[in-house]
């Protein structure tokens, strides 16, 4: 191992000692690199440095955790999966008098606001609860403000349309100066809650799970844990919805997710497992 | 000339004008080419299934888009997937992130290059093709480093010759050559 290897691994433990957040299981080169970024943007020198800070400094903590959980999406992101959500998915959650969705690993909403939309454009929405849960309060907060810049609006009302979208998403949010904020009716099913997918238990009993490009920062052995726990969430015959690169073929736990939609990455549970 | 140092591992990065480098390029890698070579190419946010096919015609050696935890095969070239950025793990296997842009980029050849160097320290062969932007500069740095072996392709003979004029500033390279000698040049690495 060379020093700065060691230096992450101290970090890492560190974090665990001194603030309960466990980063052990979490893949070691996209780790490395963020937790570098944070060294450079502290101006710290060395990942030394930065633990130093972390072990002594209760209020840098929140920097740390929105620096190593990094929250990257778009709504629609990947628009073809949300279309196959649509056309494939809900059809057979109509089937049922209440939906039970939990996206895990919520980040800044994007992705939750999305579906909340597609779910309101097939008549579902109103008997849907949505559950969106992250690790990290400060996107918590931010997802709850459904607030986005302008510039992002354009891309996302592009992914809309190709998504299967049937208004124009501005038809959802309202513009002000560089900002919109989305429509606050579609949060009225909606709630965010703080749950750690490394630590906490089963949090709810779900037709559908998403959890897009989450997994892909964990090893193997979380990964299959967080699967372990998707299966135990979920009804007979429940969905999970993954990143669409995501490679679950290492995972004991995914052996009990049959493939629904193999290009669009939604497994859906066998018939004998489930609630 | 060094070429009796054992090679385990080669990247590969290029952007504008990369594809055709690739496609003049990879016809000449030997069929006993012993090492795994990794691409990142940044080709847009389509897929790269369709350059995958159009490579492996031309190509001796298979060539498959990477997969999320799945470790590279010797002989094998692999292409980082649309959209993410590609890492190699200390314990050998591919690592997906979507984690920001860097040098406005998604995937980022500095980021395969410095994750490589990691594991493949003296052992690993980097190349910087044509290009438009200082992608894989940083990267480079960081391979030469750690004791890896740096082949850039000569600016002059570059399609677009802002990327390796970059990397030539930043990290500087072992070999400086136009593209019709770099193949024979990683042959005699990794034969």
């Amino acid at each position: 191992m060379d020093a700065e290897d060691i230096e992450l691994e101290l970090f890492v433990q560190a974090l665990k000692l001194r603030h309960g957040y466990d980063f052990g299981q979490y893949a070691r080169a996209s780790l490395k690199r963020r937790v570098n970024d944070l060294v450079k943007n502290a101006e710290l020198g060395t990942i030394g440095a930065l633990t130093s800070r972390v072990v002594h400094d209760e209020a840098f903590l929140p920097q740390v955790i929105a620096g190593i959980s990094v929250p990257v999406s778009e709504m629609f992101r990947n628009p073809e999966i949300f279309k196959a959500l649509s056309a494939e998915v809900f059809p057979v959650l109509a089937s049922y008098p209440h939906i039970n969705i939990w996206q895990a690993g919520c980040a800044r909403g994007e992705e939750v606001y999305s579906l909340a939309i597609l779910l309101e454009e097939a008549g579902l929405y109103d008997r849907t609860q949505i559950y969106a849960t992250d690790f990290n309060d400060h996107v918590l907060h931010v997802a709850q403000e459904g607030i986005f810049s302008v510039h992002e609006a354009r891309l996302y009302a592009q992914n809309y349309l190709a998504a299967g979208g049937k208004h124009t998403l501005s038809h959802y949010w309202h513009a002000r100066y560089e900002r919109v904020k989305l429509d606050e009716r579609l949060k009225r099913n909606i709630t965010f809650a703080n749950h750690n997918l490394v630590a906490d238990g089963v949090f709810c009993e779900a037709h559908l799970i998403l959890c897009r490009n989450v997994l892909i920062y964990f090893t193997n052995t979380l990964q299959d844990q967080v699967l372990g726990l998707f299966r135990d969430s979920l009804v007979r015959g429940g969905f999970l919805a993954l990143g669409n690169k995501e490679s679950i073929h290492f995972s004991a736990n995914a052996r009990e997710f049959l493939a629904f939609n193999s290009a669009a990455r939604i497994f859906r549970l066998g018939p004998s497992v489930g609630k | 000339m060094s070429a009796r140092r054992r090679i385990e591992a080669v990247v590969l990065g290029c952007s504008a004008g990369g594809v055709q480098a690739m496609l003049a390029l990879f016809p000449k890698l030997s069929v006993d080419f012993k090492p795994y070579l990794i691409v990142v190419c940044h080709a847009g946010a389509e897929g790269v299934e369709l350059l995958c096919e159009v490579l492996g015609r031309v190509s001796a050696l298979p060539v498959r888009e990477a997969a999320e935890r799945d470790s590279p095969q010797p002989g094998v070239i692999y292409l980082a997937p649309a959209g993410y950025h590609l890492y190699l793990e200390r314990e050998g296997q591919f690592a997906l992130s979507i984690d920001p842009k860097v040098c406005f980029v998604r995937p980022s050849i500095d980021i395969l290059f410095e994750s490589a160097a990691a594991r493949h320290r003296s052992k690993l062969l980097a190349v910087v093709l044509s290009g438009a932007n200082e992608d894989g500069a940083r990267g480079l740095q960081y391979v030469r480093r750690l004791g890896g072996y740096a082949i850039v392709q000569d600016p002059e003979d570059a399609a677009v010759p802002q990327m390796p004029e970059a990397a030539l500033r930043i990290a500087g390279a072992d070999d400086v050559l136009p593209l019709s000698e770099i193949a024979t040049r990683i042959n005699e690495f990794c034969s």
